[in-house]
């Protein structure tokens, strides 16, 4: 074996990735390398998975030219990429069909997830009703009061969602504490986790049944502009939907790809979320990653109006992508983030979820700097009914 | 030969299993962790487990959870944890110090500079709960430099291929745990626990010292009819909280010795069965 192979088959992305994990959970996770491996070679997994992405969640989803926007700023013209159309509003529901066809070839029935948003346990309470396996979402206290819609969704898709109180009381909780049910039931519960995050092989994985929205992608934007996108932009917050995009155009040497992570409310350890401001290599929650931690590698206190942003470290691939310099990664605050909601909201009749709101607001700063022949694609990774709320609030609606 | 070495030939020698309880430092303070750990050790512990208190302890349950965040809640740090350890090496040459906590601490305080520090603190050896051995060649290189023992996890999940590989990296004993789960006390012994002792004595001659979910002195005595050492956490903490909310901090050395008795006579009792 290679050496870059043997790296891969650890999980590997250059240094990152790899498998910190109780000794315990070993064994479900070999369990579910393997099992992925071969539906991964699988035809008929394959077309099932193409099946259910087309006949249950709507894909392929548009690609839009936001036409007054691209006017007003000046520049480059921006195409939306459409995953707030899916069925259950947001990119997520790819990565739950394709992990509940999983679960189901391994005879699991029983299902966790964790949740920020709301949005991954939305659509992991989705994916559990159409395959009827029981379903249990861990979501923070604090994500469970501004994200309340989504918890009442959850709950009406027939999932049992359990409040985490523990520490900061949201994703990062959550996620212990679906760590710690799945170490307690691993024979019997496939755990469906939301992100390209924690131990081999799930950050492989998620990428894998993302990877449908950057294909579309660039099979459409080649067939309007007949050319490649000069950008990419994508909000990241574990970076499931950013990776998503950015796979198929990895190789593209000439297509810029822009990560945006949560600015927050402010440049301090604990006002934000920008893991690539401030943040240093360490481990959490199964993965050797960009981490924000105090001098004595404590996990600090993140924040974000975006709940799907709001996460103290990043998928290993992007720290990859990051450290060779073949991804940018920028953070835009709470308030450029709302601004850019209202914007689109008013330019194109769009309303992007608050992360998704994170990407327009880059692509607002970025699109006036290039050329009125460029062109970018910004991910919409979901739709913005659940942070209604939020919005009214903020911006006293 | 090394001091747990030393003392498993020990604890054969008369007959029993050795002892060793957990605690986080700096639950509630550092000053009460030394003054229990010191009392432990005059109650017949053999080994103490230094908790090095975590933001995100994923494999343990409400009660070290809690117990963390009580001790960071202090300004436990990794640094403070390894001047606990010194004193306590001080005050009790003979005792076993087992440093127990999760990675990113000691990765950020590098690893090189961990396992120097943790050796002239006189700590005997280290487990970090969610490093397993293919990710720790590094870590292990460190220890051995500074001869400090790497202890690792063995699962009832571990296949034996697995159980093979976690002996091959261990050194001093290897921390068999008793059940799937997070850290907590249990009713009884989980019948997996057995089984799994005995699946590792295929592979190793170290000494298997079982911990998760054992809480009484009569659990104690069972599993010091087929382990080494019997490990008890999550019920030492509990009682030491207890303890501490009802009469301050200078009354958790006192609840640890008398439960540490306990289950040391609940131990002693298991003689006759053992092999």
């Amino acid at each position: 074996m290679s050496t870059e192979s043997a790296l891969l088959s650890a999980g590997r992305f250059g240094p990152y990735g790899g498998r910190y994990v109780p000794e315990t959970l070993v064994a479900p996770l070999d369990e579910l390398a393997a099992a992925y491996a071969t539906a991964r070679r699988d035809p008929a997994f394959q077309a099932e998975f193409q099946s259910l992405l087309k006949n249950y969640a709507g894909r392929p989803t548009p690609l839009t030219l936001a036409g007054r926007l691209s006017e007003e700023l000046g520049g480059a013209r921006i195409y939306l990429k459409r995953e707030d159309l899916l069925h259950t509003g947001a990119h997520k529901i790819n990565n739950c069909l394709g992990q509940g066809l999983l679960a189901r070839r391994m005879g699991k029935r029983r299902i966790i997830a964790e949740t920020g948003a709301g949005q991954h346990g939305v659509a992991t309470a989705t994916v559990c009703a159409l395959f009827g396996f029981d379903c249990v979402v861990y979501m923070g206290e604090a994500d469970m009061a501004r994200q309340a819609l989504n918890v009442a969704r959850m709950r009406l898709l027939g999932a049992e969602v359990r409040p985490v109180a523990s520490g900061s009381r949201t994703l990062k909780d959550a996620i212990n504490e679906a760590m710690r049910d799945w170490v307690a039931n691993c024979e019997t519960t496939h755990y469906l986790l939301g992100s390209v995050l924690g131990a081999h092989p799930y950050p492989r994985m998620v990428r894998d049944f993302h990877a449908e929205i950057g294909e579309e992608a660039r099979r459409q934007y080649l067939e309007v502009r007949g050319r490649l996108p000069e950008m990419l932009i994508a909000c990241v917050g574990g970076g499931s939907n950013a990776i998503g995009l950015f796979t198929a155009f990895l190789g593209d040497g000439e297509v810029k790809l822009v990560g945006v992570e949560a600015g927050g409310r402010g440049a301090a350890l604990g006002e934000h979320a920008a893991r690539f401001q401030g943040g240093s290599p360490g481990v959490l929650q199964g993965t050797f990653t960009y981490v924000l931690q105090d001098a004595w590698g404590q996990i600090a206190g993140t924040h974000s109006v975006s709940a799907g942003l709001d996460y103290p470290s990043i998928g290993p691939e992007h720290a990859m992508l990051h450290d060779t310099g073949r991804a940018e990664y920028v953070s835009a605050g709470d308030a450029a983030a709302l601004e850019a909601c209202r914007r689109l909201a008013r330019s194109e009749g769009i309303i992007p979820a608050l992360e998704s709101a994170h990407a327009v607001a880059e692509a607002c700063v970025r699109a006036p700097t290039m050329p009125r022949d460029a062109g970018m694609i910004v991910n919409i990774s979901g739709r913005g009914d659940k942070d209604m709320e939020i919005l009214r609030r903020e911006l006293q609606l | 030969m090394s001091r747990f070495a030393s003392i498993f030939a020990r604890a054969r020698a008369e007959s029993r299993c050795a002892l060793i309880p957990y605690l986080t430092a700096g639950d509630p303070t550092a000053g009460a962790t030394l003054a229990a750990c010191e009392a432990m050790a005059a109650a017949g512990a053999d080994i103490i487990e230094l908790g090095i208190p975590f933001s995100d302890p994923l494999a343990d349950g409400p009660v070290i959870q809690a117990a963390s965040e009580r001790a960071l809640a202090q300004g436990m740090t990794l640094e403070g944890v390894l001047k606990l350890a010194a004193m306590l090496r001080q005050a009790a040459p003979a005792l076993g110090i087992l440093l127990f906590g999760y990675y990113n601490p000691l990765l950020r305080y590098g690893l090189e500079a961990f396992a120097a520090a943790a050796a002239r603190a006189g700590a005997d050896g280290v487990l970090v709960t969610d490093l397993i051995p293919e990710e720790a060649e590094a870590y292990c290189a460190a220890l051995a430099a500074r001869q400090l023992d790497p202890v690792f996890l063995a699962a009832p999940t571990s296949p034996d291929e697995r159980l093979g590989r976690i002996a091959a990296a261990s050194r001093g004993f290897i921390y068999a745990v008793s059940r799937t789960g997070v850290t907590g006390a249990r009713r009884q012994v989980p019948e997996g626990a057995h089984t799994l002792v005995a699946r590792l004595r295929r592979h190793t001659a170290l000494p298997l010292a079982l911990g998760f979910g054992i809480s009484t002195p009569e659990q104690a005595r069972e599993v010091a009819g087929f382990a080494d050492g019997v490990v008890v956490g999550t019920a030492l903490v509990e009682r030491m909280a207890a303890a501490v909310k009802q009469n301050g901090p200078q009354a958790a050395a006192g609840a640890a010795a008398e439960f540490i008795r306990s289950l040391r006579a609940g131990i002693a009792l298991a003689a006759p069965g053992r092999a």
